[in-house]
């Protein structure tokens, strides 16, 4: 473990390097996730006016704040090795990867991690541009604490269960048609199209069981004061577990994965 | 002889592959029934590489050195049969075994495209946990063998692929594996180029003693390299052994040069004329009629130089792959 933590300040350096070399598409990339929020909190704010003011209790200014806080911790917490894996199998780099005495896992991270640290340049410009125009209303909450603890969880478990989910690459060329269920369950459960108090009746209790909600809007609204007490220990609870979760898929599918690979070859 | 570096025995890899004909029948009839065909990569192959040996792997496209290459690195798990390189089962992938094998692909790369060379190199001394000062070491002895000074701060992207080729195997080796599987490490790469990296292989098995298990198209390469070569056809061994004995056994031909004293003498009586070289002549015959076309030559004509010659390799290794189709 400390061998494989040692490499990390290398690796992490290294991905940094490589992701200010990509730092143009980095920007592309950015501003498709900085829209999609931005997106959504006019399209509910246009609704909570049409309304009489607000929807379920949130009015535009309450909005705006949520879908900031989305914009922040979606980046923090996404990744996009589900797109990839396919391609790091076809091309031969994984079989790189299976040489070398370190878990592919580890580069990833490394990677990520660079990639969010190199593009919150861009995220900040557009936090401030978001402010003058909506007026966000950011309440003082009891919780924000602990959605500085939440954030780690929820990066951990989501990428554990990406990283499960791109491992399906193993057994069909088909990946695409898998990430599109994933990305709509995702989508719809996580709180980034709404937030889930507004979802209507069967997909609420859905949201609070899947991993989703609690990699995104769970924090978020540990930030803004909206959950109980008792809901912010069962969040930390279904944080832990999902984390869990994702690491025993990871093990287990991995080492089929590999039985496969190993199999067939590429 | 030293002890085995590599063993394989009764080596064996099946895949099976779904076939299915063109058309829109067939594709309706792959969903009912979905038909597959067994293909026997490898098949029983059975040799042992000593430490520190050098060894080409021959074969046409498709006869299975690259699986085998595979196994033994182990990025493949054998169907039957055993591998076992340095005392350990490749598949496994133990650490321990990975810290001290490489596996270059002329084909492929693991160099990072769009930064220098030295993040790549930099990468793997972090990944081999290697101290910084064997690092250096083992970088200036490369950049020196390699001829590579120069390339260390470029963008993978701007080299040649030549340049590409030399740095791939300064990343490969960074970590000083004892045990080395080339495939095809000169391909597409030109003749200056090709024999840069064979004087490089020659000279790093030399200095740390190092197996080299090497597949290439190229003769020149395994002529350089290789004393002892492995020749495989449809997954079957075909030839173990030196190279010249390789040549002996399955050449049918030799070569007569013969320098006459008078021009526009016709040798084609003796044999086919392959090449008029000046006053030198090429002749090329039966084995079995070398001594008869030989004494027949000298006591005919007046001559001033006479040799017989082994084809060239390429000529036995076409042989080789011509029986082994019939």
């Amino acid at each position: 473990m400390t061998a494989i933590l040692a490499a990390y300040p290398t690796l992490f350096r290294i991905a940094l390097a490589t992701m200010i070399q990509y730092r143009v598409s980095g920007l592309i990339w950015m501003i498709g996730s900085v829209l999609e929020p931005v997106i959504f909190l006019v399209v509910w704010s246009v609704a909570a006016r049409s309304a009489g003011g607000s929807v379920g209790g949130m009015d535009p200014h309450d909005f705006a704040a949520y879908y900031m806080l989305v914009l922040v911790v979606n980046h923090l917490t996404f990744s996009w090795i589900t797109e990839i894996f396919q391609y790091r199998i076809q091309y031969g780099m994984l079989s790189f990867q299976l040489l070398r005495p370190l878990h592919p896992i580890h580069q990833d991270v490394a990677d990520n991690v660079a990639y969010k640290l190199v593009n919150l340049i861009v995220i900040a410009p557009a936090l401030a541009v978001c402010w003058f125009l909506f007026e966000p209303r950011f309440p003082v909450a009891w919780s924000l604490p602990y959605a500085v603890l939440a954030l780690p969880m929820g990066f951990a478990a989501r990428f554990l269960l990406d990283w499960s989910v791109a491992l399906v690459a193993f057994w069909t060329t088909r990946v695409m048609a898998v990430n599109r269920i994933y990305y709509a369950i995702l989508w719809f459960t996580s709180g980034r199209m709404a937030p889930i108090a507004l979802l209507p009746g069967v997909l609420r209790p859905l949201a609070h069981a899947l991993p989703f909600y609690y990699a995104l809007a769970f924090p978020v609204e540990l930030a803004l004061g909206r959950l109980t007490p008792a809901e912010v220990w069962r969040g930390f609870a279904m944080q832990v577990l999902w984390v869990g979760v994702g690491a025993l898929i990871i093990t287990t599918v991995w080492r089929a994965a590999l039985r496969r690979f190993t199999a067939v070859g590429t | 002889m030293s002890e085995a570096a590599i063993v394989v025995a009764r080596l064996s890899k099946t895949y099976v592959v779904p076939v299915r004909g063109g058309g829109l029948a067939a594709a309706l009839k792959s969903l009912v029934r979905r038909k597959t065909r067994t293909v026997e990569a490898v098949r029983e192959v059975d040799f042992t590489v000593a430490a520190g040996e050098v060894v080409g792997f021959l074969g046409p496209n498709g006869a299975g050195k690259t699986t085998t290459l595979k196994m033994l690195s182990g990025l493949l798990y054998p169907t039957s049969g055993e591998a076992r390189v340095l005392g350990y089962t490749p598949h496994r992938r133990d650490k321990a075994y990975l810290r001290q094998m490489t596996l270059v692909m002329g084909q492929r790369n693991q160099l990072i495209w769009d930064i220098p060379v030295m993040d790549s190199l930099e990468r793997n001394r972090a990944i081999y946990r290697m101290p910084r000062e064997t690092f250096q070491r083992t970088l200036a002895e490369l950049r020196e063998l390699l001829d590579i000074g120069e390339l260390l701060d470029k963008p993978v992207r701007n080299l040649s692929l030549g340049e590409r080729m030399k740095c791939e195997l300064a990343v490969a080796l960074l970590h000083r594996p004892r045990v080395l599987f080339l495939d095809e490490p000169t391909i597409g790469l030109d003749v200056t180029m090709q024999r840069r990296i064979r004087t490089f292989i020659a000279e790093y098995n030399r200095r740390t003693g190092a197996t080299v298990l090497l597949t290439s198209h190229y003769m020149a390469d395994v002529e350089a390299l290789c004393r002892r070569v492995i020749v495989i056809h449809h997954g079957r061994l075909l030839f173990d052994g030196e190279l010249t004995e390789l040549v002996k056994r399955f050449s049918p031909h030799k070569l007569i040069a013969v320098e006459l004293a008078q021009d526009g003498v016709d040798l084609a009586r003796y044999g086919d004329v392959i090449a008029t070289d000046g006053g030198r002549i090429t002749l090329r015959i039966p084995k079995a009629d070398t001594a008869r076309v030989t004494s027949r030559i000298l006591s005919e004509l007046a001559v001033i130089d006479l040799t017989v010659e082994d084809p060239p390799i390429e000529e036995a290794i076409a042989q080789v792959f011509e029986q082994a189709a019939t």
